[in-house]
């Protein structure tokens, strides 16, 4: 159960939001011109980040608002929170690796174990 | 007290002033407040307690707390009945009865034992094989397994206990209140945090209750006995309003953000007359702590030997917690066997208390001197270097056999057999926190590395195995996690120790007690009965992974979680392949920590309070006219109004035939409303609906579809123009909320720049809708100034103020039945008042109250849809064949691009059409397939689509039903096929939905 930070009321439980899927994904304005491939490209396709995703998110039990959120997905940790429209903010790799390499909390078993220098490489 | 043949006459924290009785597998005993229902049973001399899941193996108290593996018992009975309970952690009460699990049909003369004797059947990998081998298999095994595995009894009726949530947040929360937990706390609470000190069982003091008060092996904490200090450091906590000190608080989940579960058994301990009524039988705490605390201890872990699952064969510190806690002896003739230097202090407790130690075997060739000089002034035998070969006694362990490294083998009697295989962090909600592990070689185990969350773990769990580390270390840690929340950092000071005994230091890791003769029956996991051999088997069967291995044999699935076996499982495994124990990893530790209840998790939320109904102004009046309700989406509504003696059905044909009669009344109040205003309103409009709203004049109203950005309808509604920027919108009743947040989606995601702004009021007024021919007789009757109200005067689709008695009102003329109709819409304070007064106005005209499953069967006679009955998600307008409400010539609106996709083009996709049965009398099953042969065919059957809404229509006299059919446009006049489990397909026509306008055209024609 996250803490959540809405842009315009603070800090929240999780409780009070609802996920609200990939954020920056813009409606095109010119569709009747697209290719079908195309327009499949924007209504069914999706990122699944392992890393930093940018996703939406909607204070549903509060302001209403929708904004959005930076999340490791591979740590679960929220990175940052800002208002639609604006840019996501640079975010330095604060992703920690194992001494194998894989982020930490991925669910790879190689994650749950500090494991010698030499192993699982 | 003679009753108790194994009670001590002192010593521990139970009250010998009481007597209370209790029973066990219908045997009665007697125990003492302070008692677990294990450490009574054991003062009894009783040590076998369950049956194990697979072979029905006698199992007896292993533990003395929450990692004990297969003590599991039925408490209670009927609806309160509670299956699966640690006997080491129910606290005894008077008249508590206790029932063995998992047998039949008694705890000694168990017949499913035999699943011991063709064990080789269960070996590694027996469901797996079962399920997945050929297909006849598990159909001939399941009935058996079921029965044989069953474990505990369900309570038969809905639970009469009342549990609760709660919210809370802290600087610090500390887990565990042993000397670690309760040093922490004192750090914590000197520095000025908000404290929340949760502890597992029912007295702060963790190891230190399992320490001898007096005599020989005696500490003392700043020359107090531990007791009393430990009620000093209770007595301080308790001065300071800051800190809340939770006892019988387990956490059982550490999630993201330090979010901490815990839970409460506020009144299990408590016989039933003697617990609170205003108090819940357990909490739910859901902690959000600034700095989490852990001070969980650690766990001994047993050892693996050739039956090693005797009942009396339990953990060395367990021995001793019943010891000095509770003051029940084990046994009289004890064996311990250990790898590791504390067990010799229980071999000596023991001894002290009237036991006889036959034997210490250490597989160790040379543990601590002191250790064996004291032994040796004891007249102790001890054996080192020497492993377990074989027990022996049928439901209790009677002796024990153990083989020196050139194979001697010797004999000792035993009537409790103390094993310890070392002491390993309780990690469990470290690694929940996502923290990371790390393999200690000095302490043969899993500690934790570096933390993730703002968590900091003190004590054994962080694996400081002494005594004095575990008060320092507490002190310590306490401060910081109190600075880290923002106080400032006040330690404790550390109390002075004396006299501490032998600590769990030197460990000699041993996974598997090897001996000449081999062991079948080496059990690592005490619950699932998974022995060594099965998962050296899965190793040879290619489970290579931790993971995998464990969920092919079972390992460490039991409810336990495989707490004090896990271990020794990983070491098998990893030795299997020829692997180091970190290389090979660990399995997952997952919430909850331990089992937990239902009640807990649910909380207040139940019944009523678990998905709370909304209802209407007008409720009271349906529920006082004896409506049959259902519930919509949140809401509940009346679904028909049956008359004394009249069926449901009956009562909906009746209301059905007033509508189109007379004059028949709909409460519409569930209906969402959103109120739209704003400049740009007109163009918000266009681009959320399928057709046209430029020229919609005020007063004016119009139907509108919704579709998602995939063209498939998403909802459906009238929409009506207040003014040029001020629309009210309806839409269904169960799609309100959804509407609301994907209108305000676009609105501020894509189109911010336009001056719109949505506001919910579907609760705000109260909506009465009359239809039938009679309808506006009743409008007269009602309205001031009707007269401008008259059909001729107010056009279908229009709206107009108008008040009744000098209340306000919108009237609209508008139809889900296609009838005359009018809606009016009032605040709804009034919406009761003015429900009565219409029902009074229309008595003349024989006015009918109609419900939910009335107005279905209207709108169907009539053709119209129902969204989400008649569509799925993949159905757009030009399926609905609803091609006139796609403006051609508007620009861009939501879905509109999809419509025109290659799929969406197909003439094949499945297109709405009504059926007509051959045989008026036959109603259709609702979601029954369609056919194009009279016959069906072999399977696989070519399905044309399936009926989506079939009624008896009272007003044609016949059936009729809608459909989806694959290129349902150009079946119109054919005969379809609907096919019927176990009978003939039935034939039918395929029609236009318009049943209403087919049979007048007939008529006419
Ligand atoms: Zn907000």
């Amino acid at each position: 159960m996250f803490v959540i930070t809405c842009p315009y009321c603070g800090e929240r439980d999780q409780s009070e939001f609802a996920h609200a899927g990939e954020a920056h994904i813009s409606r095109p304005r010119e569709s009747e011109t697209m290719t079908d491939a195309e327009w499949a490209e924007f209504l069914f396709m999706r990122d699944n980040t392992k890393g930093i995703h940018a996703e939406r998110w909607i204070h549903a039990a509060g302001c209403r608002r929708f904004f959005n959120a930076l999340r490791n997905t591979a740590t679960d940790r929220f990175l940052a929170f800002y208002r639609i429209g604006e840019k996501p903010p640079e975010i330095d790799d604060v992703v920690p690796a194992t001494p194998c390499g894989e982020a930490v909390g991925s669910g790879n078993d190689a994650v749950k174990v500090e494991r010698p220098p030499e192993a699982g490489r | 007290m003679t009753s108790q043949p194994f009670r001590l006459n002192e010593g521990g924290s139970i009250d010998r002033s009481r007597e209370i009785s209790f029973s066990f597998d219908g045997k009665s005993y007697a125990g003492h407040p302070g008692d677990t229902l294990a450490s009574a049973l054991i003062a009894n001399g009783v040590h076998m307690v369950a049956r194990s899941f697979k072979y029905h193996r006698p199992r007896g108290i292993v533990g003395a707390g929450a990692e004990d593996p297969a003590g599991l018992v039925q408490i209670g009975s009927g609806a309160t009945a509670d299956p699966n309970t640690r006997a080491t952690e129910q606290e005894l009460w008077d008249g508590l009865q206790a029932h063995a699990q998992n047998c039949w049909p008694s705890l000694k003369h168990d017949l499913y034992a035999a699943n011991d004797i063709v064990s080789r059947f269960y070996s590694a990998g027996f469901y797996y094989k079962t399920f997945m081998g050929p297909p006849g298999n598990w159909m001939t095994f399941e009935p058996i397994v079921r029965f044989a595995a069953g474990i505990g009894k369900t309570p038969d009726g809905p639970d009469p206990d009342a549990y609760e949530t709660i919210n809370r947040h802290c600087d610090v929360l500390i887990v565990g209140a042993g000397p670690a937990g309760l040093m922490a706390a004192l750090s914590a609470a000197r520095s000025g945090a908000r404290v929340i000190l949760a502890e597992e069982t029912a007295e702060a003091g963790g190891q230190l209750l399992s320490l001898p008060e007096s005599g020989d092996g005696a500490i003392t904490i700043d020359d107090k006995t531990p007791r009393d200090w430990i009620a000093g450091a209770l007595a301080e906590l308790a001065s300071n309003d800051r800190v809340t000190v939770l006892p019988r608080t387990s956490a059982i989940g550490y999630y993201a953000d330090n979010f901490v579960a815990l839970w409460e058994k506020v009144s299990d301990h408590l016989a039933p007359k003697d617990r609170n009524p205003l108090l819940p039988r357990q909490r739910l705490w859901r902690i959000r702590a600034k700095e989490v605390v852990l001070a969980t201890g650690a766990v001994e872990r047993s050892l693996v030997f050739h039956e090693n699952d005797r009942p009396g064969i339990m953990l060395a510190s367990a021995a001793r917690t019943y010891l000095h806690r509770y003051g029940a002896l084990g046994g009289h003739c004890a064996a311990v066997i250990a790898n590791n230097d504390a067990a010799w202090q229980t071999a000596f407790d023991l001894q002290a208390a009237g036991a006889t130690i036959s034997v210490i075997s250490d597989s160790r060739h040379q543990p601590d001197d002191a250790l064996v000089n004291k032994a040796a002034e004891r007249d102790i035998p001890v054996r080192l270097a020497h492993q377990v070969a074989s027990t022996g006694g049928r439901h209790r362990v009677k002796e024990i056999t153990i083989e020196s490294e050139t194979g001697n083998i010797e004999g000792f009697d035993a009537d409790l057999v103390a094993i310890s295989g070392g002491w390993m962090p309780n990690v469990a909600l470290f690694s929940q926190s996502r923290g990371q592990l790390r393999y200690d070689d000095d302490l043969a185990a899993f500690r934790p590395g570096w933390h993730w969350q703002r968590t900091h773990v003190c004590g054994s769990a962080d694996g400081a195995m002494t005594m004095a580390e575990c008060f320092s270390g507490g002190a310590r840690v306490g401060a910081w996690a109190a600075e880290a929340a923002g106080c400032t950092a006040n330690a404790a000071p550390v109390p002075e120790l004396a006299n501490v005994g032998p600590e769990p230091t030197g460990i000699s890791p041993i996974w598997q007690m090897v001996t000449t003769e081999g062991g079948k029956k080496a059990f690592v996991d005490l619950q699932d009965d998974v022995k060594a051999s099965d998962l050296e088997l899965a190793v040879r069967e290619g489970y290579r992974s931790v993971e995998h291995a464990k969920r092919y044999t079972t390992v460490g699935m039991g409810n336990d979680q495989g707490k004090i076996s896990n271990l020794n499982a990983f070491g098998i495994i990893s030795g299997a392949q020829g692997k180091s124990l970190p290389e090979l990893g660990t399995t997952t530790f997952r919430q909850p920590w331990k089992p937990v209840t239902f009640g807990a998790i649910a909380g207040q939320f139940v019944g009523a309070d678990f998905e709370p109904r909304r209802t209407t102004p007008m409720h009271d009046w349906h529920v006082r006219a004896e409506a049959i309700f259902e519930p919509v989406g949140d809401w509940l509504r009346a679904r028909a109004y049956p008359r004394p003696g009249e069926t449901f059905e009956d009562a909906v044909q009746r209301e059905v035939k007033a509508a189109r009669t007379d004059v028949a009344v709909l409460d519409a109040s569930t209906l969402g409303k959103i109120d739209i205003r704003g400049k740009d309103a007109r163009t918000f409009l266009n681009r959320i609906y399928t057709n046209a709203w430029s020229k919609l004049a005020p007063g004016r109203c119009r139907y509108g579809l919704m579709l998602g950005e995939d063209a498939m309808v998403f909802d459906d509604g009238v929409t009506s123009c207040i003014a040029d920027d001020h629309f009210h919108m309806t839409t269904t009743t169960g799609g309100a909320a959804r509407v609301l947040t994907w209108l305000e989606d676009y609105l501020q995601t894509e189109w911010p720049d336009l001056d719109v702004f949505l506001t919910t009021v579907t609760e705000e007024t109260a909506v009465v809708s009359l239809s039938g021919p009679k309808s506006y007789d009743v409008v007269k009757a009602i309205c001031d100034d009707a007269g401008d109200l008259a059909p001729d005067d107010f056009p279908f689709m229009s709206w107009k103020d108008a008040a009744i008695d000098g209340v306000a009102c919108r009237v609209f003329r508008i139809s889900f039945t296609g009838e005359l109709s009018y809606e009016i819409n009032v605040p709804a304070s009034y919406g009761l008042w003015l429900w009565e007064k219409v029902m009074e106005a229309g008595a003349p005209f024989g006015i009918t109250p109609y419900g939910t499953e009335g107005m279905h069967l209207l709108r169907a006679e009539k053709g119209f849809i129902i969204v989400g009955q008649d569509t799925d998600g993949t159905i757009t307008p030009f399926d609905l064949r609803m091609d006139w409400i796609v403006s051609q010539k508007k620009g861009d609106f939501v879905g509109k691009r999809s419509l025109y996709r290659s799929d969406t083009v197909r003439t094949n996709r499945k297109q709405l059409v009504g059926l007509l049965t051959e045989d008026p009398a036959t109603v259709l099953m609702e979601g029954a397939q369609i056919i194009a042969t009279p016959d069906e065919p072999a399977p696989p059957v070519p399905m044309l689509g399936y009926v989506t809404s079939s009624y008896f229509s009272p007003n044609l006299g016949r059936s009729i039903a809608m459909a989806l059919v694959e290129s349902g446009g150009a079946r119109i006049g054919e005969t379809v096929y609907i096919s019927r489990k176990g009978a003939k397909p039935l034939a039918a026509t395929v029609t236009e939905t318009d049943f209403l306008a087919h049979f007048a055209e007939k008529a006419d024609g």
